[in-house]
């Protein structure tokens, strides 16, 4: 998995709370067996005006809505997503967070996340920042009044920062942000406890022997 | 002084890590279809092996057709369950395939199986893997980075939820199912009431529902926020594990002294708790897009300038506008176009057993286009034929289908068009959920019966 470092992005609000993983990634497009691709994608059916062929006998011309605020310059650019309460709740669908990441979004900042997309994003170099409703409040504000607000995102000290030098602290579990800043191999870290994982099997097989019957 | 979700992670802790994580061994692991391509890939790409085979088995359910199942017209659809029959194939993973009479919803046929047993540790990517809580197992769903972290390791890296008990009291009145409790509690605490907790469900009202009825609320934990809900173990649980299949044999006495304690202790302490009473739960559904927008059936439309919180306001609208309808209206004259029957949430035999009682000997109305039934798994449409409930589906003029995921979300041909709503056992309405466009209502069997034949939303207390 690629680390995360310290970078500035445009950042886009999208003024909606319980943003659900069906919302992010439609289940039509959870077909693929591969783990790109998914960005085309992204809230479908808010990006465009019409639906695709279902048939999929033929590519599809969809139409953008110009409505949508990821169909507008500068927010079309934008790398960072600004979203409210309990944004990815739902499915556990990791494709939420592939296709946010093939779209180019790099973390999202929201006052509250769905328990699964949280656990999932650390697992795809994309964080997502908690940070208070007020504060989110001002972000909105920022970046709804001056298309085009940056912000930096710095994990190793925890800060988000405005382009016009406001910072705001965000709390993050330790274990989550090792990971992402050194992006770190999940499997084989915990390969290293091999032994005693056996070690576990070994006494636990003798306590409670019929969980280790065979399928 | 443990709850039940204490006991069943201290029991699977292999190792404490210093940083509030700890290293937790996984019993079973259920595989499906469109969550697992992308695990066995990566496997493979790192040229790892499955940590323990035998304790795996995958269920093809999301894409499968209803009917006609020997042709899959999507080709992408096809690709996938390919994938799925060739990684367990290569791996050597058990599979039930599409035509193998155990085939059905991997929460449904876990379960039934007895592959999903009372103090386990049982995971799978799909977040309504928490249905198996009510055997009083720790039961939740995962991304595709952890299905593959499972295979590879047998173990997750997870930080320990908080406690929540929810505690439900009071005398059901007739027509009220297990779905409308959750609906109602849903209703009460909201999409993010539990996030970051371990709903333990208790309380005489949980006592006196059926397993099935159990596994109804706790399917649903997820759209209260929690990854997990959990029921603790009685003589319900053990007479319902009794005799499957997976179930022990040899160790029955010795497994049944494990399970009995399998409880919260007396003094044990909750981070939260929460009381319900089921005597006020009149019949409940969904009138907007998302399962926290609950009212009771004869309630009408909600207006959202009556609400305070401003984004929960602006949820209101939008809900309002796609699902077509204006505050004040009354629930019960809106009218639907097709029924569904069906999911890991409503898709046993006593929700069969539920609708069928309310249809015998009646149509389904003229204004329905499509009215299905699709039982979870094919063990159950066998029983529900024996037991004659598909004659009377089919006489009424339901559709009666083979097991799948089917339109609850719509991964295979069965779909809703755009504009139309439906009446629907599903656990989860948002927008275009069941198809680009639809509209969904999700409430009991009974209730979705009901509707079906009059066209309609009814009380069927009123019946």
């Amino acid at each position: 998995m690629r680390a995360f470092k310290t970078f500035t992005g445009i950042a886009v609000p999208l003024d909606r709370s319980n943003v659900d993983t069906d919302a992010i990634i439609p289940k039509e497009y959870l077909k693929s067996i591969k783990r790109t691709g998914f960005g085309e994608n992204l809230f479908d059916s808010w990006r465009y005006l019409n639906e695709n062929d279902s048939s999929r006998k033929k590519k599809t011309n969809r139409k953008a809505n110009p409505n949508f605020i990821l169909n507008k310059s500068p927010y079309d650019k934008a790398e960072i997503l600004l979203a409210r309460e309990n944004f990815g709740c739902g499915s556990s669908r990791e494709h939420a967070v592939w296709a946010l990441s093939d779209f180019g979004f790099k973390a999202v900042l929201a006052p509250s996340f769905g328990d699964i997309f949280y656990s999932n994003s650390f697992k795809n170099g994309f964080l997502p920042v908690r940070l208070q409703a007020k504060e989110i409040d001002v972000l909105f504000n920022s970046s709804q009044s001056f298309p085009g607000f940056k912000l930096t995102i710095n994990l190793k000290d925890q800060i988000v920062e405005t382009q016009d030098n406001k910072n705001f602290r965000f709390s993050i579990e330790p274990n989550l942000k090792t990971r992402l800043l050194e992006g770190l191999d999940d499997i084989a870290v915990t390969l290293k406890y091999s032994d005693t994982i056996r070690k576990y099997e070994k006494n636990r097989s003798q306590l409670v022997p019929w969980l280790f019957k065979e399928i | 002084m443990k709850t039940l979700y204490d006991k069943l992670w201290e029991d699977h802790v292999v190792y404490n890590f210093d940083d509030d994580t700890s290293l937790i061994y996984i019993d079973r692991h259920l595989i499906h279809e469109v969550t697992s391509a992308q695990a066995f890939e990566g496997l493979r790409l790192a040229n790892r092996k499955p940590w323990r085979i035998n304790t795996n088995l995958a269920v093809p359910d999301h894409n499968v057709p209803t009917k006609n199942r020997e042709i899959i017209d999507d080709p992408i659809s096809r690709i996938q369950l390919e994938t799925l029959d060739k990684n367990c194939k290569h791996t050597g993973i058990t599979k039930f395939d599409m035509f193998d009479p155990r085939q059905g919803i991997v929460h449904v046929i876990g379960p039934e199986q007895g592959a999903s047993l009372p103090g386990m540790t049982i995971v799978c990517g799909d977040s309504h893997t928490s249905t198996n809580g009510a055997l009083g197992a720790l039961a939740f769903g995962i991304g595709t980075s952890d299905v593959e972290h499972v295979l590879a390791t047998q173990c997750l890296v997870l930080r320990k939820d908080k406690n929540m008990l929810i505690n439900i009291g009071g005398v059901m009145e007739k027509g009220i199912s297990a779905k409308d409790i959750i609906l109602a509690i849903i209703g009460k605490i909201g999409t993010a009431g539990a996030t970051g907790y371990a709903i333990e469900f208790a309380g005489e009202v949980i006592r006196s529902l059926s397993i099935e009825g159990r596994m109804t609320i706790c399917n649903m934990s997820i759209e209260a926020g929690s990854r997990v809900g959990l029921v603790a173990v009685d003589k319900k649980t053990l007479d319902y594990v009794h005799g499957r299949p997976y179930s022990p044999k040899d160790n029955w006495s010795k497994a049944i002294n494990f399970w009995q304690e399998l409880k919260s202790d007396n003094d044990a302490k909750f981070d939260k708790v929460i009381e319900i009473d089921v005597s006020r739960i009149e019949p409940q559904v969904t009138w907007g897009t998302s399962p926290e927008m609950v009212i009771s059936v004869n309630d009408s439309i909600p207006d959202p300038s009556e609400t305070k919180d401003i984004i929960k306001r602006e949820g209101y609208k939008n809900a309002l506008n796609y699902m077509n309808l204006k505050p004040g209206m009354k629930f019960n004259q809106i009218k639907i176009d097709k029924v569904f029957i069906g999911s890991c949430t409503n898709s046993r035999i006593g929700d069969l057993r539920d609708a069928a009682s309310i249809i015998e000997g009646k149509k389904v109305s003229k204004n329905i286009k499509l009215a299905m039934v699709v039982p979870g798994s094919g063990l159950i449409k066998r029983q529900a034929e024996d037991e004659g409930l598909a004659k009377i589906f089919i006489d009424s003029g339901f559709e009666w289908r083979d097991p799948g995921c089917s339109m609850c979300l719509g991964m295979n041909p069965d779909q809703l068009q755009s504009g139309e709503r439906c009446a629907s056992t599903s656990n989860r309405n948002f927008e275009g959920r069941q198809g680009p466009g639809g509209m969904t209502h999700l409430a009991s069997p009974s209730m979705a019966a009901a509707a079906a034949i009059a066209g309609h939303f009814i009380d069927i207390r009123d019946l």
